[in-house]
């Protein structure tokens, strides 16, 4: 009891005390130097502010995440269907993954303006942003944990009597979970963030929105309210992710403990 | 009465020079037969072959009558390494050829339990193979390669990768449980005296290309007594072996 006790402290204390310096040199700043209040609005004015408007935010919040959540399972399906059909002709990857590494290299801000341009400015052309930007992360890593299943595992699939779907399901799949999980975590923080500046760019909607209208009318305290929003919003989902993981990867606990001794 | 029998068997992976070649085997029901050999002398490779997935230039497999020549999933094949997949139980991994079949999940587990206790296994079914031991990953590997069914098997130096003293253990449970089973198997060893220890006939593989070089008999009778590697018939064996192979 007492060993779990300080294993918890350990894995608590450290994340903690870091938020909570970040915090001490935002109040130190606020209270201690010249920097005018409505630049620099301290903790209380964010809390004030966020709690004024809290129902629109909320109105704001829930499109954001529509949008994230919708493009993220678009891009998932997508990336898995690439990943697969990669991995099963060689020849399809060896034409594709180029072209897919090269859709990377364009800055997301660049393609958003053109994709309200062409989508209009309900949530499609945030929904589309979101799925070019979780495509690649998961395909890239789905890919990767489909080709980590060695030959011998194969050839034993094979010498069971199963063909490559059996293959397929019963081995590479739960074989690249781990690495689908480390892609889809990236995603996931992107995907808000992808969203967000999408919105930005046109639309009446979501946080993105919310915030080009607060800046505009210089409220700074609304401002830093909406970006820890949108960063609760990222951390929310990256923590999921991970429940999501325990939960499908029962076989890891194990090996986690394993590697601890 | 055949188990399984290898005909003039050639291969070669890139049609000029052969691995293996005109290679004869018999395998006789319940019976346990050594292709003894040293490393690299295609031993692997023949075994590819009679499991199917090497399709031979010459010569065919025939199991239980039936020709079975470079057709996968007719052989129960259990390969050097464990082999166990990581992220199922040790139950689930046993079952698992049964699962491929298209037995229902609970009715795989319930036929795959009855052996557990036989295999010197019992406790391990929730398990997941990270958390057993070497020798007990071995004997979940033989589970479920006699779960596939085959009328034959083939192992792979199933115990080359284990400690001495574990080997020793594994070999007196193997020999118990075969006498249960009596699962008619071929397996590949590059140790002497494990050959003896176990077969009933014992191949001697050697040679640029693989060949057959002899067959020698191991008379004694099973269940094989405990010291059985420590009298006179034992050493005389390995001499007469030692002597065939320089």
């Amino acid at each position: 009891m007492k060993e779990k006790l300080r294993s918890i402290i350990f894995k608590v204390l450290p994340p903690v005390a870091a938020i909570l310096l970040v915090f001490g040199v935002w109040v130190a700043l606020c209270s201690f130097s010249d920097i005018p209040k409505n630049i620099l609005p301290s903790p209380e004015a964010v809390w004030k502010a966020f709690w004024d408007d809290r129902e629109l935010i909320f109105k704001h919040a829930r499109v954001t995440l529509i949008e994230t959540a919708i493009g993220l399972l678009i891009g998932i399906v997508l990336g898995f269907l690439s990943a697969a059909v990669m991995d099963r002709f060689i020849v399809v990857k060896k034409i594709s993954y180029p072209l897919i590494i090269v859709s990377q290299t364009i800055p997301t801000i660049a393609i958003a303006p053109l994709l309200v341009l062409w989508l209009g400015f309900d949530m499609l052309p945030k929904i589309v942003l979101v799925v070019f930007i979780v495509f690649f992360p998961i395909t890239v890593s789905l890919l990767e944990g489909f080709g980590s299943v060695d030959a011998d595992t194969v050839n034993l699939m094979r010498s069971m009597g199963a063909g490559r779907l059996k293959t397929f399901r019963y081995v590479k799949i739960p074989a690249a979970l781990g690495q689908f999980f480390a892609g889809l975590k990236i995603s996931v923080s992107y995907a808000v963030v992808g969203a967000v500046i999408s919105e930005m760019l046109g639309g009446t909607w979501g946080l993105g929105r919310y915030m080009t209208l607060v800046r505009k009318s210089n409220r700074y305290d609304k401002m830093f309210a909406v970006i820890i929003v949108i960063s609760l919003l990222s951390l929310l989902l990256f923590w999921l992710t991970g429940v999501l993981q325990r939960i499908t990867m029962p076989w890891e606990k194990v090996n986690e403990k394993r590697r601890k001794i | 009465m055949t188990a399984l029998e290898v005909r003039g068997v050639s291969f070669s992976y890139d049609n000029k020079s052969n691995t293996i070649e005109n290679i004869n085997i018999t395998l006789n029901k319940g019976e346990i037969v050594c292709l003894l050999g040293v490393s690299g002398g295609g031993k692997t490779t023949l075994f590819n072959v009679i499991a199917g997935l090497l399709k031979p230039q010459q010569g065919s497999v025939v199991l239980n009558g039936e020709d079975v020549t470079g057709q996968s999933g007719k052989i129960s094949y259990m390969l050097q390494k464990d082999m166990l997949l990581p992220f199922r139980t040790v139950e689930d991994n046993v079952a698992f050829p049964l699962i491929l079949k298209g037995v229902k999940k609970k009715e795989a587990r319930k036929l795959v339990g009855e052996h557990f206790a036989q295999f010197g296994l019992d406790g391990t079914q929730k398990r997941y193979p990270a958390e057993l031991s070497g020798g007990m990953r071995q004997r979940a590997a033989l589970l479920r390669t006699y779960m596939f069914g085959g009328a034959a098997a083939l192992l792979d130096e199933p115990f080359s990768a284990l400690d001495t003293i574990t080997k020793s253990e594994m070999h007196r449970w193997y020999l118990d449980v075969m006498e249960k089973i009596k699962l008619s198997t071929l397996f590949i060893t590059h140790d002497i005296d494990e050959a003896v220890l176990l077969s009933d006939r014992i191949y001697l593989l050697g040679g640029k290309p693989g060949t057959i070089t002899d067959e020698i008999v191991i008379a004694e009778p099973k269940p094989r007594r405990a010291d059985f590697n420590l009298t006179e018939a034992f050493l005389n064996y390995k001499r007469l072996i030692v002597s065939k192979i320089h």
